[in-house]
């Protein structure tokens, strides 16, 4: 009796002791969406390195996959129990983040590390001159190409400059019975692409700018309707796997793994994701892959230099404790950038972390993003999910058939007005 | 109620039994059901995103947008197309299956497990199952149109087939539930009267046609009300077949709901939609109630 007793003493004491450091502790809870496992594992440890720097924090990851992602943010931002750092695209929706005071202002506490990221991707982030967040990756939209197949068509990748060297190239590697292109249609932004790049491409920085304002018939200006007809007349040429509409992208990447299709216009990332998805799990192999960037087009206002891509980064939401804030900036921090880049993860935003990068197809793409002067963010982010998701859906559609160009622009431009 | 009924229905203790038993069922209507629609129809009135209250009141302009919309009208079409397929197809299939296998014999109730197993399979899952099914490259579909030497087609990703595949699976998955219902009551069915009349002569067409069937008749028309209802409803098949793609060929009402309320985060269009998806129910329900139900 007495040792059970004791022994109930005894496990007393130990919960007291042991709930008193726990209870001064603070979590950060951190929402991602990442899947690739060998990515995590460095994020991983960078949490356990952040909490070994600073006793009494915990640092918890949150997972959600990509679509539902999007569909609960508004909900969850919204309850008591929201996660203290999100992830972002920029943007739209960072946009109606702002306006709806679920984010914090971190521009002060951020002052420092701000200045060691490149100003184009801190700007994605900044509202009214106010940071809200810190960006870790950027990526660049081109053409990902299989030398192999290229060849049987007498295709040489790399030289395709213009719009018309593309359809050329397209036709010859049909004529060779090889499929062209391959995209994931069933999930529709892998289209919108094309007819975004083009639009980058003939209206330039300033196209863009103007539709925003309404100016030049908005979306449903020239610019918007002649990217519309270039595109038709890539689709008409028929260039995309049989029964492309019906493809996710993922199925798509890995279709390109496979070496079934000779291009596909990807995220650059897609250079590591195809050898994963690919049915042997090697994929096309260094010695064999290439990647040219989206051709100029006759009579285009933008640079050839300008690039289409995305912009990712942490935000700290409204209410979360300053730990949150450290650890967002130890994220983006050069030692882990490099860290990042150097597994070839991703494409860093702090000033010099690119050195780190080792693989030579990732080296390319970062000095493509140095030198562009304007880097569109993709339309489905940039616009907000009202218009963006019409953009997606629209661009399918011009895809399938089932729309003209004409139709395109002014589907964007009528979201556009009803907007939110 | 005037007084003197008050008083009748005191002195019966019916209204004890309306005191203490109406404010719990009121409530739980009111939280579950009132509440959620009045603010369905509350937010449908804006042009609200999702976050913080809604502010910019707009009267009934997202109705206007989603009568305007194509996809509203397409998927109007694929749920009626649903309703056609299940009410023509799905329920004779369910009933014939049912007469066979509600008689004794060897290997009966195994059939009709196998039959059931289809309705047991979660929604998604069967989606995910039958979009490999369909495959154009490695589906099991694929593999039959190769065999005999035809280039297979991509069901999923025309505009022509994509419902027709849907389609294909809403019966496949229902029609087991239909036929386990048919086969419950068939066997509730009192047998004399079976019995009485193959004795007087009646064939056994005769007897299906005059007293089975008839006797059935309850459970068809409650099949008939499952079966539209659940065809108004048709969303988690959906999704992972196509997303009521391509070009919004294969919507219904809900995944319309979903994909250009939701995602598009158009809450209040969303709302539009949710507002008149109930009122076709409702109207549905009563009216079907009313009509056909008023005996059962």
């Amino acid at each position: 009796m007495n040792a059970i007793k004791h022994s109930l003493f005894a496990t007393a004491a130990i919960l007291a002791v042991s709930a008193g450091p726990s209870l001064a502790q603070t979590t950060v809870k951190w929402m991602h969406l990442e899947v690739n496992p060998a990515q995590i594992k460095i994020w991983e440890e960078v949490a356990r390195e952040f909490e070994a720097k600073n006793p009494g924090t915990k640092v918890e990851m949150q997972f959600l996959e990509n679509e539902s992602y999007k569909a609960k943010l508004p909900t969850l931002l919204q309850s008591n129990d929201r996660p203290h750092i999100i992830y972002s695209w920029a943007g739209g929706v960072l946009k109606a983040q702002v306006e709806a005071g679920v984010l914090q202002d971190i521009t002060d506490q951020t002052k420092d590390t701000a200045a060691t990221i490149s100003a184009g991707a801190m700007a994605a982030f900044t509202r009214d001159g106010r940071v809200y967040g810190l960006p870790f990756a950027q990526s660049q939209v081109g053409i990902l190409y299989n030398k192999e197949l290229m060849a049987k068509a007498k295709v040489d990748g790399s030289a395709i400059k213009t719009w018309d060297d593309w359809l050329a190239a397209i036709k010859a590697l049909k004529a060779a019975g090889v499929t062209p292109l391959t995209v994931g249609g069933a999930d529709k932004w892998p289209l919108h692409f094309y007819w975004t790049h083009l639009a980058v491409r003939l209206g330039g920085k300033a196209g863009f700018e103007a539709a925003l304002k309404g100016q030049n018939g908005g979306f449903e200006g020239e610019v918007f309707q002649k990217s519309g007809e270039l595109m038709k007349q890539l689709v008409d040429l028929q260039p995309f796997q049989n029964g492309f509409l019906g493809f996710k992208n993922p199925q798509s990447t890995g279709f390109f793994g496979d070496g079934k299709a000779a291009m596909s216009l990807v995220i650059s990332t897609v250079y590591h994701q195809q050898k994963a998805l690919a049915a042997d799990k090697v994929g096309i192999t260094d010695d064999k892959i290439g990647w040219v960037n989206f051709p100029a087009v006759p009579g285009g206002k933008g640079e050839p230099t300008d690039t289409l891509g995305g912009i990712n980064g942490w935000l700290v939401t409204k209410g979360a404790p300053k730990e949150a804030v450290e650890f967002v900036k130890h994220f983006v921090s050069k030692d882990v950038q490099m860290r990042l880049a150097g597994a070839g993860f991703l494409i860093p935003v702090v000033k010099g972390a690119d050195e780190a990068i080792s693989n030579a197809f990732m080296r390319n793409i970062a000095q493509n993003l140095a030198r562009s002067n304007y880097h569109q963010n993709f339309y489905d982010q940039d616009l907000g999910p009202s218009v963006g998701r019409v953009v997606n859906d629209a661009t399918a559609e011009l895809a399938g058939g089932s729309m003209t160009p004409r139709q395109v622009a002014k589907a964007v431009q009528d979201a556009f007005k009803q907007g939110n | 109620m005037s007084t003197t009924a008050l008083g009748r229905a005191a002195a019966s203790g019916k209204l004890t039994a309306v005191v203490l038993f109406l404010p719990p069922a009121l409530l739980l209507f009111t939280l579950f059901v009132i509440l959620p629609v009045g603010e369905a129809a509350w937010y449908s009135g804006f042009n609200w995103n999702g976050f913080g209250r809604p502010t910019n009141w707009i009267g009934f302009t997202n109705y206007e947008y989603v009568f305007e919309a194509r996809a509203f009208g397409l998927a109007l079409r694929n749920n009626f197309l649903i309703i056609v397929i299940s009410l023509g197809i799905q329920l004779p299939l369910a009933l014939t299956l049912a007469i066979l296998l509600a008689e004794k014999f060897r290997g009966a109730v195994a059939l009709r497990m196998l039959f059931f197993l289809p309705y047991v399979l979660a929604e998604v899952a069967t989606g995910l199952i039958f979009s490999f099914v369909y495959d154009g490259d490695y589906g099991l579909l694929a593999g039959v149109w190769r065999f005999f030497g035809a280039e297979p087609p991509h069901l999923l990703a025309s505009t022509q087939t994509s419902m027709l595949a849907i389609l294909i699976v809403v019966v496949w998955k229902y029609f087991g539930f239909h036929m386990m219902l048919f086969i419950a009551a068939l066997q509730g069915q009192d047998q004399h009267l079976v019995e009485a009349a193959r004795i007087d002569g009646a064939s056994r067409w005769q007897v299906l046609r005059h007293i089975t069937i008839p006797l059935l008749y309850p459970t068809i028309r409650l099949s008939v009300f499952f079966a539209v209802v659940g065809s108004l409803q048709l969303f988690d098949l959906v999704m992972p077949l196509t997303r009521g793609g391509p070009a919004d060929s294969s919507q219904t009402m809900v995944s319309f709901l979903y994909s250009h309320g939701v995602t598009r985060m158009r809450i209040g269009y969303g709302s539009a939609i949710g507002v008149i998806l109930f009122v076709i129910c409702v109207t549905f329900a009563v009216t079907y109630k009313r009509w056909f139900m008023r005996d059962d």
